[in-house]
């Protein structure tokens, strides 16, 4: 048994995350930790350091996976970590990112109503007033929060399938930030 | 020396759930682009070929 760090208990953030974006939809904006640290440690030489240790996502479904024996632990489909289905869906992530990033930008400009909703599995809209109390910003601060929820459990969601389906973290193979990190770290390396 | 090695296959994404399962701690993830196993380390027990969420690592024997 390895000894314990600090941050093995990382896996804690993405439920605590989306309980608070339950009450209050602004904490939301704090999935930004998630998108912008992993970049961060890729981009000045640190690697998949993120993937590899601090990642709560990757710590939580290993846990709800061989800890809390959820995961079936067949191996997932070959497709899955095929580069064409990584970086397909890293550009469709992507493509869906921009999408919110001008939604928010309508709404921050006024052309467009703050919409309170979550959308899952880019589909799927869920009434969300319920964690919207108003904020003393432009509306297009709440409805990045909205998106950027949407985003979060929409992986959560993709990554709790996967990891019952397949192996725990089956999740990590296509996770757009995991291929991301991994395509800067190559591209550093000169692969 | 054990009887049988890991092998890492090209498509590794990285992701390092090997090198935490790893007893001997055999496995690194080299500059963030893949996993490497020492083949001096590495004892074959197989616990990564089966935690590989890519399913990409495999149990060979020693040549």
């Amino acid at each position: 048994m390895k000894k314990k760090r600090w941050y093995d208990y990382l896996w804690i953030y993405t439920p605590v995350y989306l309980v608070l974006g339950m009450f209050n939809i602004l904490f939301a904006w704090l999935g930004m930790i998630e998108f912008l640290i992993p970049l961060g440690i890729a981009l000045f030489g640190g690697g998949k350091l993120f993937c590899n240790q601090y990642c709560g996502r990757g710590q939580l479904f290993d846990l709800l996976g061989n800890r809390l024996k959820l995961s079936r632990k067949k191996t997932p489909p070959r497709f899955l970590s095929s580069p064409w289905f990584r970086y397909g869906f890293l550009a469709f992530f992507m493509t869906m990112f921009i999408l919110m990033i001008i939604t928010t930008v309508h709404v921050f400009s006024g052309a467009q109503d703050l919409k309170q909703a979550v959308t899952i599995l880019w589909t799927f809209k869920l009434p969300w007033q319920f964690a919207y109390h108003g904020t003393l910003l432009s509306p297009g601060v709440a409805q990045f929060a909205f998106g950027m929820y949407s985003i979060m459990l929409t992986s959560s969601i993709l990554g709790f399938v996967t990891m019952v389906l397949f192996r725990p973290r089956t999740w990590c193979v296509y996770c757009p930030m995991g291929t991301m990190t991994q395509g800067i770290c190559s591209l550093k390396e000169g692969k | 020396m054990s009887r049988y090695l890991a092998v890492v296959g090209e498509r590794c994404v990285a992701c390092g759930a090997c090198m935490k399962v790893c007893p001997k701690n055999a496995i690194a993830v080299k500059h963030g682009v893949r996993a490497v196993v020492s083949p001096e380390q590495c004892i074959g027990c197989g616990l990564c070929v089966k935690t590989c969420p890519a399913g990409i690592i495999k149990k060979v024997e020693r040549e």
